[in-house]
């Protein structure tokens, strides 16, 4: 149910705006969510030798 | 984010945990708002008399730019609190707030450039205040990860970042009238971004459009906050099993479990 | 307070007089600049908002040499732990540097409007000078003011000369708007309505805003 873009008056136009923030959005989401999992990682691995020790 | 929920780890869980309290809820609450936002300019919003469809791009064009400028002085303030009060978050608050703040700009000069395309088929146009102040106001913030990037000691790039925060803060409004001022000599305001006396209809979109900005602009920022304090978080247990690993304790001790959050972290 | 201000800028200012290294260098610099718009130009004589622009471009660019080298002395002589430990109020710092700066930009255009007048300009200067005058002196004290302010920033970084240039420019656009707007009717040849007062307010809005603001933050900025 997509309205209806007028290619002819502009909506390729309108179309990239949107689409141009959307990519920008997602791709700034991506970099942070793919930081926060490095992390995640990362203190994973740092507190297994924590977690193993008896106590 | 498929990468969090994955990992079963116990201690990524306390990240999780800890960190980005409420920003499950206020994501969702964000998607809701843009996608409300969304219908209504496609479906609800009426056709512009003068510029007919190309003119949907400013219910994106205008609250991404309200949205920014807000950012930039909101981050100045909080610079001013940085300075005011030594706490360090402040300023993390500050960075990111120009982070987003810069990358929306960014995003005002790629749509209104688009529009401007559309309306008088030039891709760049000096008779629109906002493009040109934006302009000009990128070219500004531009230069803080450059002047942050470039002071090896912490607290004062912190500070210097703050003191940049409220300065170019203050000057976005000032900017703005300058700029204004400048184009009513030159070009009369044939186009106005705002519209005088928009249809009940069109301004009704135009407000949930920006108040979905808004929500956009405070998920992200909370989220990059989140990742930032995981990654100070993350340094600061590195360091004390490094300094402990020096005192002979292989692995240091008693280490505070790394996932539990510093009070009041959570921005 | 005074006191160390007035100290601090018989300093520079002494420094400056004996080294010469600041406002010859920034002459030359504009003139020279001068010389790349007539042959960029392709022009022997310009006029109104051409020539306004020529010319607050000019000295905008020349400027930035100066806010660069004003802190100099104290970063290549280790001067600025001597201010950090002398007992006085941080923002005297940069009230003798707003100062000092001042002073150097008021050298460079008795200077640089002269040539501009010889070299580019179209119309006559003489009639113009008064107005003249005022707007670049109310100019100069923003200038001045954001300048100190920005070379303070862009002291503790690796790319200082840089840093300054790229944060001094954007802050200045409003000055250029004003100044230029300002300066246009002045070098018309036909005597054009002018809006003079209302650029003048409005520069002076700009030198209220950056005249208050670093007195409230400077302190922190030099901290430890």
């Amino acid at each position: 149910m997509l309205p209806a873009l007028p290619l002819g008056q502009g909506g390729a136009y309108v179309a990239g705006a949107f689409i141009v923030f959307v990519v920008l959005i997602l791709v700034y989401v991506a970099i942070i969510g793919a930081k926060i999992a490095r992390i995640e990682r990362e203190l994973a691995e740092l507190s297994e030798p924590v977690e193993r020790r008896p106590s | 984010m498929t990468s969090l929920a994955s990992t079963s780890d116990p201690s990524a869980a306390k990240v999780r945990r800890g960190f980005g309290r409420g920003l499950v809820p206020l994501s969702a609450v964000t998607l809701v708002a843009m996608a409300a936002a969304l219908g209504m300019v496609f479906f609800y919003a009426p056709l512009d008399a003068d510029q007919g469809f190309v003119q949907k791009i400013f219910y994106l064009h205008v609250p991404m730019a309200l949205v920014a400028l807000v950012g930039f002085i909101a981050a100045g303030v909080m610079g001013f609190a940085h300075l005011r009060s030594g706490d360090r978050r402040w300023d993390l608050r500050s960075y990111v707030a120009i982070h987003i703040s810069t990358i929306l700009a960014v995003g005002v000069l790629a749509t209104g450039s688009i529009w401007a395309r559309a309306s008088w088929g030039h891709w760049w146009v000096w008779s629109e205040p906002m493009l040109v102040a934006f302009l000009i106001v990128f070219l500004l913030y531009a230069v803080y990860p450059m002047l942050r990037f470039s002071i090896e000691d912490p607290g004062r790039q912190a500070r210097s970042a703050s003191v940049f925060a409220v300065a170019a803060g203050a000057f976005v409004p000032l900017n703005f009238a300058a700029v204004r001022s400048a184009q009513s000599l030159t070009h009369p305001q044939v186009f106005s971004t705002t519209g005088g006396g928009m249809p009940g209809e069109m301004f009704a979109t135009f407000l949930v459009g920006l108040v979905a900005m808004a929500l956009l602009f405070v998920t992200l920022w909370k989220l990059e906050l989140t990742a930032k304090h995981a990654a100070e978080q993350l340094r600061a247990v590195r360091r004390r099993i490094e300094a402990a690993a020096d005192d002979g304790d292989p692995v240091g001790g008693p280490v505070a479990e790394p996932g539990r959050p510093l009070a009041g972290a959570a921005s | 307070m005074t006191r160390a201000v007035a100290t601090l800028l018989a300093k520079d200012l002494r420094v400056e007089l004996r080294t010469r290294e600041s406002v010859p260098a920034m002459a030359l610099f504009a003139v020279c600049v001068f010389v790349l718009f007539h042959f960029g130009l392709d022009q022997d004589a310009i006029d109104g908002a051409l020539a306004a622009g020529v010319l607050w471009v000019t000295l905008l660019l020349a400027a930035v040499l100066g806010v660069g080298r004003l802190f100099v002395a104290e970063r290549e002589q280790g001067g600025l732990e001597g201010l950090l430990l002398a007992p006085i109020d941080r923002t005297a710092v940069w009230v003798a540097k707003a100062a000092a700066l001042f002073i150097f930009l008021v050298a460079l255009e008795l200077v640089t409007v002269p040539a501009f007048a010889l070299l580019l300009l179209g119309p006559g200067l003489l009639e113009a000078l008064g107005p003249l005058t005022a707007i670049l002196l109310l100019a100069d004290v923003g200038l001045a003011a954001v300048g100190a302010l920005v070379a303070a920033l862009a002291v503790e970084s690796r790319a200082r000369e840089l840093i300054a240039a790229l944060l001094f420019l954007p802050l200045v656009v409003p000055v250029v708007v004003a100044g230029a707007a300002a300066t246009e009717p002045l070098f018309s040849g036909s005597q054009a309505p002018q809006e003079l007062g209302r650029w003048l307010v409005f520069l002076a809005i700009y030198n209220a805003l950056f005249v208050v603001l670093p007195v409230a933050v400077f302190d922190y900025l030099l901290e430890d």
